[in-house]
């Protein structure tokens, strides 16, 4: 008996090639679009800054070629050394709010009757923009009523007008951004506290340990993730300190209160004539300090890639 | 809990504490009452001297009224929302689909991508100010609110990126596997599957973004010029230079300013620290 073969009619069709590459292919039609934004308007203009930073250009004309020229101006400009040494202020001393939001979370950390509401008004400043918390600190400095001058004048001092002079004005806006940072660093810490393991301070209070040798060797060990990002958030602050110093002093006076990223955009964008080429050196070196701390962030954040 | 509960101390520092809580954050938001209270004085009070002393008389109203009708400071609100709206709306469209390829499927250059958006959110703005500025000339957007929105999407998609990728890795992974096994199509997992399970950590992205957008004012200085396209917190410096030494209306402007990211700040609290404090606990 011979079986009649009937050629099957519907062969299984072929999958069409997105099918077959799905899971390999759908991960990039995702990221397309947002790739496609960010190499746009961030990693390309990146480079063309590096590029930019070896001509000499009015932002209009033709840029001409000059090489390192930028450069060595920079090495002898006096604007560019006083907002190096003014940056190096405001890594050091912006980190103060990592302390001072340790303090304030550990002063907050209980449990009595509308505490919630004190913890949201403390974090209150970090919500304000920049703009006006330096508005505010202008008014707070003012050497003819500010709050600052009224309370010197009762204990007999002042005044001072710490916006006015050089020695004084960058920590004057030093102090009007930890305001805000503070702030942060504080609600960081606040939930840190609240996951820090009760048997462990159980353990330390048994031991004996309490107040400052509790805090060291059994409570900041256990804070280093709040702790961590605390100190990434404030260097990045402190580098792209601009806002406050446009708005209280625009880096006056005498330029003593400008820092590089404000020098930069003055460089390049002022009433002054537009010098984008030295603008642009200005931003490189900028970006060469910045990109220390992020390869050290990205190294953190690797290991404990790694660690998963 | 760390310090002592305060029920479990003695009876004096309960009570000293108690009284500390208040006195320490009016101390801490000194400045800002002070602006509150300038803000309701009425100007005779700055031309008398009587900065610090009782107002004479409640001009609140008047003084938050003139805000509004003398001055471009509606629009100048309304350019801030017509710009921050979309940006947050399109960073959540973007980062929800990059941090969904880069969250579930494991592929080569995945990390390296993934750290190509978190290197790029740390650059400092002035390193891409030039090249930005020229671009939105050429696209003849310079001083719209369209070339400010474009800029603010895909800076911040890296912020986002980073966000929405570790949320979704901390998602139960078995959920994408079982979809996979009835057969489901990849883009159906992410719109059916993982899009609802994001849903909180898009409202916790999509408050910090509008706050962050709002109060931007770097990029509102560079790439706008006019009450035409600028937001508020460049708009502010106009305002002043109109109302010059009339404390009681540069405060009333700057509180009308601050104010929708600090309402926002109060009506999602929850979804907002959540999402500033992501990664700080393990």
């Amino acid at each position: 008996m011979t079986v009649a073969t009937v050629p099957d009619m519907n062969p299984p069709r072929r999958k069409s090639f997105y099918k077959r590459n799905e899971i390999a292919l759908t991960p990039w039609l995702f990221l397309a679009p947002g790739i496609l934004f960010f190499a746009v308007y961030v990693i390309i203009p990146i480079f063309q800054s590096f590029n930019l930073s070896l001509y000499a250009w009015d932002g209009l004309g033709e840029a001409r070629y000059i090489g390192l020229a930028n450069y060595q101006e920079l090495m002898t400009d006096r604007a560019f050394e006083v907002s190096l040494w003014n940056n190096v202020k405001w890594l050091a001393f912006y980190l103060l709010a990592i302390p001072a939001g340790l303090f304030i979370a550990l002063f907050l950390n209980q449990t009595v009757v509308g505490i919630r509401l004190y913890k949201s008004l403390f974090f209150f400043p970090f919500v304000i923009s920049q703009v006006v918390v330096g508005l505010v600190f202008a008014w707070f400095y003012n050497p003819s009523f500010g709050l600052l001058n009224t309370a010197l004048g009762w204990v007999g001092l002042g005044p001072i007008n710490v916006l006015g002079d050089p020695t004084m004005v960058t920590y004057g806006i030093i102090a009007a951004g930890l305001w805000p940072q503070t702030a942060y660093c504080m609600i960081l810490y606040l939930t840190g506290l609240n996951a820090v393991d009760p048997e462990q301070i159980e353990a330390g209070r048994l031991d004996g340990a309490k107040g400052f040798r509790m805090l060291w060797h059994i409570i900041l060990p256990q804070l280093k993730p709040a702790t961590f990002i605390c100190f990434v958030v404030t260097i990045i602050g402190a580098l792209r300190s601009f806002d406050l110093i446009s708005i209280m002093t625009n880096g006056g006076p005498f330029g003593s209160s400008r820092v590089l990223s404000f020098y930069m955009f003055e460089k390049a964008l002022s009433e002054y004539g537009f010098r984008m080429g030295y603008g642009a050196a200005i931003a490189v070196v900028l970006f060469l300090i910045m990109l220390i701390f992020i390869a050290y962030f990205l190294w953190s954040m690797f290991r404990e890639e790694r660690g998963h | 809990m760390f310090p002592t509960p305060i029920e479990k101390t003695s009876r004096s520092w309960q009570f000293t504490y108690q009284s500390l809580l208040p006195l320490a954050l009016i101390m801490w938001l000194l400045p800002l009452i002070a602006v509150a209270i300038f803000s309701i004085k009425p100007a005779a009070d700055f031309a008398t001297g009587n900065y610090w002393g009782a107002p004479t008389s409640f001009e609140g109203l008047t003084n938050y009224m003139a805000v509004f009708t003398q001055s471009d400071m509606p629009r100048y609100l309304m350019n801030s929302f017509l710009i921050t709206v979309p940006t947050v709306l399109g960073c959540i469209i973007l980062s929800s689909m990059t941090g969904f390829a880069l969250g579930v499927y494991r592929f080569k250059s995945n990390l390296l991508i993934f750290f190509m958006f978190v290197a790029g959110n740390f650059v400092p703005f002035q390193i891409l100010m030039i090249p930005v500025r020229d671009l939105t000339l050429q696209m003849g957007l310079y001083d719209t609110k369209m070339g400010l929105v474009l800029f603010h999407i895909a800076f911040q998609t890296g912020f986002c990126t980073l966000f929405m990728r570790n949320f979704i890795r901390a998602l139960p992974f078995e959920l994408i596997e079982a979809a996979r096994v009835e057969g489901i199509a990849e883009w159906r997992i992410y719109w059916f599957v993982v899009l609802p399970l994001m849903k909180p950590a898009l409202a916790a992205m999509a408050v910090l973004v509008f706050t962050f957008i709002w109060n931007d004012y770097f990029w509102a200085v560079v790439l706008t010029q006019g009450p035409e396209a600028q937001p508020v917190t460049a708009g502010i410096t106009s305002f002043n230079a109109q109302f010059g030494v009339a404390y009681h209306m540069l405060s009333a402007g700057s509180i009308v300013a601050a104010l929708p990211p600090v309402a926002m700040f109060f009506l999602m609290q929850k979804h907002f620290i959540a999402g500033l404090t992501l990664g700080a606990v393990k």
